[in-house]
């Protein structure tokens, strides 16, 4: 009689996993893709395991707190790997519905892949899709950051070079006046007598007369 | 008393000004694409050829003429004739089409530059869709980089008539490009005399840095092999020719007027002659140079592209027939697949419509320009690289060096007429010139930063300078060789630099350069004309790649008025000048 019920409730087991079964997901490992030469052998204890994080899975769902191991069933394992498997209840008679699987798998995948040292592209749950990373908007875009420095560097830079330009030009127009200053007072200092300019002659370009040039070495000195 | 002229402060700081000025973003992006167009090895020989024959002279000339008139463009054509003060108003009116667009590109580097410093780089991921359940559509049917660049950057839209609005993010890049520009021209020789030394050198510090880390990334020499293979039949190719000159044409720059303007504030006794020679030589072996670190970047994303595409058919095939993880590898895969296709047949002839055909040779074959090859191609390659934050940094750093450098000889090549006229200077300072003409550029420039920008930037990019410069060129040769006269021009630059002329460069500049010149004016127009309508490349967002579409009437008109409104300087004025003079002897009366 236990031999009967046991041999049903494994047709019945083989029977609600099956390939394309209501229910049921297909995974796919890449270990060796993932790990290289670490890469370790896909056996029944790691299959142990992989039952063991489905059931756990399913046991942060409310309402299924008390899914088992045993409740997992996997079935056609290939080389590649990949398998199927299902979630049935806790009369073994009907599969947990996809929904509530997908879910709960969805929501503990990291804990799933970190089991197996895999990720979401090395351990696919075909049907499942990964939630893709949010993506990180910082609150002010760095380029920005960097823009506003260079910009005010630069200007900075402009108004500078400006300024200093301005200046030398001032510096500039100021000299030169100050040189036709004393010039000009060079010139008033020129004496007048009797109405006639007394300029030094050789300023004149008039040419001196050497007969009154001797004049002064007839004066002896006192 | 006359304002003595500004004089660079040693010869090196005008070797580098011409050196910074020639050596600009075509070496970098063009020369590449068009040895690999023609040839590979092969098209060194049409390029040495033609620099020998057209570049030295050409340059030689105008560095002559600028030295020995002491003006600018305007002023030094002046002198040359009266009626020829058309010809440097068009190199004035040329240069200041090109630098309304050309500061956009390092509008486009900066941006670049700013994002680089994120981790990851904004153009390795696609972002995500509204939902947050997969990728960005346009993303996904084009790459990450084009999605980045067409996008991101520039927005664009899908024809030339959608305008869009101003983005405000490539605007303040604009504004950015064009503060340093003034900065670098705000004094005049003083200040660009210092920053010359910088942009001549950096970029090819980062070229040499580039050099190594290219030459050692994986797959590096299969992009070597491909571009130096020579393919000597494509010597017999007319085009390969052609493309030659008019590379060595563009890239030394010639015709825009900065080039006197370099040579103006040379010490009337320098031996242009020596300099002539060196920044040709320089600029060509740079291009040369900037061809092989393109090349190993071209070779590693090839293969790169080449391996992830067999990695993908790799898991195709594993995953359908579920083998063994690992057990199909790129050596086997052919044998795999023939024992695949006979045992299971109908599942085979299932997976064989996904599996792509990797082929190494098409990946290197996709040969690209412009600047899809500087913001398309190369970010490809450097979001590959370890550490790609600090390759992309150098990268676009030394995209800007070179702009900038340009940009430099652009704006003395406005600037020099306007200083030496003593119209403008007699009521402006230099600063307040400078600034005017880079604040009238940027406004204007603000068109190029609209959604539609990309496709206005083509145009001025294909049309404003190209016609133009040959018209131009060809009529500053004849002028100093048949106008002035060649014996006079002889005699003026051996009492000014007391070295004499060789014969080769009188045969040159008379003979042989004005020949090639009008054989290229004729080829340009005869290609215009037998394609009938213009063309241009558009984005189509929802296919996620170009398009061709044509042109509308405006603009086929702006192209028509860019090109016109330049060449129709030299005759107009010279109409201009005969008439006044025509006036004046009829005014006073003849002396009795």
């Amino acid at each position: 009689m236990l031999c009967l019920l046991f041999f049903l409730v494994t047709a019945v087991g083989a029977e609600l996993c099956q390939p394309d079964a209501e229910n049921a997901f297909k995974v796919r490992l890449s270990i060796r893709t993932a790990l290289g030469d670490k890469a370790y052998a896909w056996d029944t204890n790691e299959e142990y395991l992989f039952k063991a994080m489905v059931a756990f899975s399913m046991r942060k769902v409310p309402n299924r707190e008390t899914t088992e191991i045993s409740h997992v069933l996997l079935c056609n394992v290939t080389q590649r790997v990949s398998f199927w498997f299902v979630v049935t209840d806790p009369s073994k008679n009907h599969t947990l519905p996809a929904v509530e699987i997908q879910s709960a798998i969805r929501m503990n995948r990291n804990r799933i892949n970190s089991a197996f040292f895999l990720n979401d592209q090395t351990l696919e749950f075909l049907k499942i899709p990964s939630t893709l990373a949010p993506p990180t908007d910082p609150t002010m875009p760095i380029w920005m950051i960097i823009f506003s420095v260079i910009f005010c560097i630069v200007i900075v830079a402009v108004m500078l070079l400006i300024f200093s330009g301005i200046r030398q030009r001032r510096r500039k127009s100021k000299g030169p006046s100050e040189v036709d200053d004393t010039e000009d007072k060079c010139e008033n200092m020129i004496t007048i007598e009797n109405g006639i300019p007394c300029d030094p002659l050789d300023t004149k370009g008039g040419h001196i007369n050497d007969v009154f040039m001797t004049e002064d070495e007839r004066l002896t000195p006192l | 008393m006359e304002k003595s002229r500004p004089l660079w402060a040693n010869p090196l700081q005008f070797v580098f000004a011409c050196i910074s000025y020639a050596v600009g973003l075509g070496n970098v992006w063009r020369f590449p694409y068009l040895c690999q167009m023609y040839g590979g090895g092969s098209f060194l020989v049409p390029y040495l050829v033609m620099l020998i024959v057209e570049g030295m002279p050409l340059l030689y000339l105008e560095l002559a003429v600028g030295q020995r008139m002491r003006q600018g463009s305007i002023g030094a054509w002046k002198t040359i004739s009266p009626y020829l003060g058309g010809v440097g108003l068009a190199s004035v009116v040329v240069s200041f089409f090109l630098s309304m667009y050309y500061n956009i590109i390092n509008a486009w580097a900066f941006w670049y530059l700013f994002h680089s410093f994120q981790d990851p780089l904004p153009w390795s991921v696609c972002p995500l869709n509204d939902n947050h359940t997969g990728y960005d559509e346009e993303c996904e049917k084009a790459s990450s980089t084009q999605y980045f660049w067409y996008r991101k950057t520039l927005n664009i839209s899908p024809s030339i008539q959608d305008s869009g609005r101003v983005q405000w993010e490539p605007a303040l890049c604009l504004v950015l490009a064009w503060l340093v520009v003034y900065l670098c021209v705000l004094r005049g020789t003083q200040s660009t005399g210092k920053v010359v030394y910088f942009t001549a050198l950096l970029p090819y510090c980062v070229l040499i840095i580039y050099l190594v880390r290219g030459l050692t990334l994986h797959g590096a020499t299969n992009g070597l092999a491909y571009m130096f293979t020579p393919k000597l039949e494509q010597l017999a190719n007319p085009k390969a020719w052609i493309n030659a000159a008019t590379q060595i044409f563009f890239s030394l720059g010639l015709g825009f007027g900065s080039l006197i303007a370099f040579a103006s504030y040379n010490e009337p006794s320098n031996n242009c002659q020596k300099h002539a020679i060196i920044v040709s030589l320089i600029n060509s072996s740079t291009s040369i140079f900037a061809s092989i670190v393109t090349f190993s970047i071209y070779g590693f994303k090839a293969t790169f592209n080449y391996e992830s595409c067999l990695n993908k058919v790799i898991l195709l095939l594993t995953n359908s027939f579920d083998l063994e993880d690992g057990f199909l590898t790129a050596s086997n895969l052919e044998q795999v697949k023939g024992y695949l296709a006979s045992t299971f047949p109908g599942k085979y002839s299932e997976v064989l419509p996904q599996m792509r055909n990797c082929s190494l040779q098409a990946e290197l074959a996709t040969a690209v320009q412009g600047t899809g090859l500087s913001f398309i191609v190369y970010t490809e390659a450097i979001k590959n690289m370890e550490v790609s934050q600090l390759w992309s940094v150098l990268y676009f750093f030394m995209l800007l060096m070179l702009g900038i450098g340009s940009m430099l000889g652009n704006t003395a090549a406005i600037l020099t007429p306007l200083t030496d006229s003593k119209v403008v200077s007699s009521h402006l300072p230099k600063e307040a010139i400078s600034g005017l003409v880079c604040l009238v550029n940027c406004v204007i420039g603000l068109v190029f930063t609209m959604e539609s920008g990309n496709y206005w930037f083509d145009i001025f990019n294909d049309y404003a300078a190209t016609l133009s410069l040959l018209l131009i060129v060809l009529v500053e040769t004849i002028a100093v060789c048949y106008v002035y006269g060649l014996r006079r021009f002889e005699s003026d630059l051996e009492a000014m630099t007391g070295r004499g002329l060789n014969w080769y460069w009188k045969a040159m500049w008379a003979g042989v350069s004005p020949l090639l010149i009008v054989s290229l004016f004729v080829f340009y127009l005869s290609d215009y004309i037998l394609t009938g309508t213009l063309q241009y490349q558009a984005w189509d967002a929802f296919q996620g790649q170009l398009v061709t579409k044509d042109y509308p009437p405006y603009a086929l008109a702006v192209i028509g008025l860019l090109v016109a409104s330049s060449i129709m300087c030299i005759p107009l004025v010279a109409l201009g000048t005969f008439i006044t003079r025509c006036l004046k002897r009829g005014d006073t009366p003849p002396a009795a």
